[in-house]
């Protein structure tokens, strides 16, 4: 396997992180650029994902990449039978790297085995989305200063939500506290529960949703409670309010909590938050950008001290 | 004295696995190839055990199987025995033991994995000995050998 292709986040070491922390500073300072002048990234989305989709293709259009791929599965070879190796193969020939989403968990691992064009998982079913984790965590790291010793609040779908498995998993580096609060339907499955006790970290849980339960959060990540999750609707029309934020509830949160979410935002958080100093849920998907900036030069083999040197930024 | 009948005839070099349960026969079959060998290969099949009641013996002549041939065995006959045979002495006794890795033997239960979209080898990792639980290599789903 290419060492260069990211499939999970969970194969980066403590220090691995950080350096793709500092890194997607460096973009944030300097966005636009010609680091990846003549370099073709391929964009292979078997299972649409516009905002992934534009983030990463933002991403490499700023590194002065050019861009190929599809955004539509209906048009590519696959309707027509085609399996995923073949595809992968072809597509080797024409670019430098390429950042795929598929429907199907394990995608993007088989696919670095099959070609030696770095891989970007850019999500596989509901296995990994690493990319999203990294935002994550660069965001964290700017709002709090550190990834160190934070109390962190996840908040609705954490059975299903593999953003927040994958959070947990590379948090776990940092000595983090955690609190899953989720209806019973939803809860955090047992399997990141033992993760948790094999890494040392601790959690809590709840059901209740309040302006005492998030009071001493630093990070209240918030995910969408999906409709097609429930097989019992009526149990969805009985949590689905349960686990909105309100503007009230954050009456005794700390100064320096930020609330974050993935988006898209249906009807988790009220609109009114959004100009209050807590909502960092945009400024997190900008963050996309650079960490992803950051994932497409690792995997091409650029380096730190390479972007601190670039002298293709461009004012 | 009442005599002792055998069996299945006797070996006089090659590989005798003992202990197969009688429904597992024809995977151990297909697991090592035996359809395919040339050497001559005895197979006794629901032959009466003391210990299993009912089992399957199979003594292939003249092969002397390789340590991960065999190993793949205990995926689906933990309880078989091996012995090695030269001049009908046996000469190594030996239980299958489980390996780490497990390539092409094992379907994953996750109708969502690549694995079980494309044509491919499967791929697992072998988490826990004790319980035969494995790990998918690619979609990390885990699941227990046996079910």
């Amino acid at each position: 396997m290419d060492k260069r292709s990211l499939v999970t986040i969970a194969e980066h070491s403590r220090e691995k992180l950080m350096y793709l922390i500092e890194m997607a500073s460096e973009f944030e300072k300097h966005p636009n650029r010609r680091l990846l002048q003549g370099k073709i990234a391929a964009t292979l989305f078997f299972e649409p994902s516009t905002r992934t989709r534009l983030s990463f293709e933002t991403a490499a259009n700023r590194l002065g990449a050019r861009v190929i791929g599809f955004a539509d599965p209906k048009v590519t070879s696959g309707t027509k039978g085609e399996i995923l190796k073949d595809t992968i193969m072809m597509v080797s020939n024409y670019a430098d790297i390429i950042i795929m989403r598929h429907y199907l968990e394990g995608a993007a691992k088989y696919a670095s085995e099959v070609t030696d064009v770095p891989i970007l998982n850019a999500g596989d079913g509901a296995n990994q989305h690493p990319s999203q984790t990294m935002l994550d965590l660069y965001t964290i790291y700017q709002t709090q200063g550190t990834l160190e010793n934070l109390n962190i609040y996840l908040v609705g779908d954490l059975k299903y939500g593999r953003t927040v498995h994958s959070l947990l998993m590379a948090m776990r580096h940092f000595n983090p506290t955690f609190h899953f609060i989720a209806p019973d339907e939803l809860a955090m499955p047992q399997i990141y529960k033992d993760y948790c006790d094999e890494h040392g970290i601790k959690y809590f849980e709840h059901q209740d949703f309040n302006a005492d339960t998030i009071a001493d959060a630093d990070i209240l990540y918030m995910t969408r409670v999906q409709k097609e999750r429930f097989s019992d609707l009526m149990e969805y029309e009985r949590v689905k309010d349960a686990y909105l934020l309100k503007r009230d509830m954050l009456v005794k949160a700390r100064d320096n909590m930020k609330i974050l979410h993935p988006l898209p935002r249906v009807n988790e958080i009220e609109y009114s938050i959004d100009d209050t100093k807590y909502a960092y849920y945009f400024q997190q998907a900008k963050n996309g950008v650079y960490a992803r900036q950051a994932l497409i030069c690792d995997a091409l083999g650029i380096t730190l001290e390479d972007v601190r040197n670039d002298k293709t930024i461009i004012d | 004295m009442e005599r002792k009948e055998l069996q299945v005839a006797a070996l006089k070099n090659g590989t005798v696995i003992d202990h197969i349960p009688s429904s597992k026969l024809f995977q151990v079959v297909s697991l090592l190839h035996l359809d395919r060998m040339e050497a001559p290969v005895t197979i006794g099949y629901n032959l009466k055990s003391g210990k299993m009641g009912n089992k399957a013996i199979v003594k292939v002549a003249d092969k002397f199987f390789t340590d991960e041939e065999l190993n793949k065995l205990a995926v689906i006959t933990p309880q078989a025995t091996l012995c090695v045979i030269r001049d009908y002495e046996v000469v190594e006794k030996k239980d299958v033991l489980l390996p780490d890795h497990l390539v092409g033997i094992v379907k994953c239960n996750n109708p969502k994995c690549i694995c079980n979209n494309e044509p491919m080898a499967t791929k697992f990792d072998v988490v826990d000995k004790l319980n035969r639980v494995v790990k998918c290599h690619y979609c990390n789903h885990e699941q227990k050998l046996d079910k």
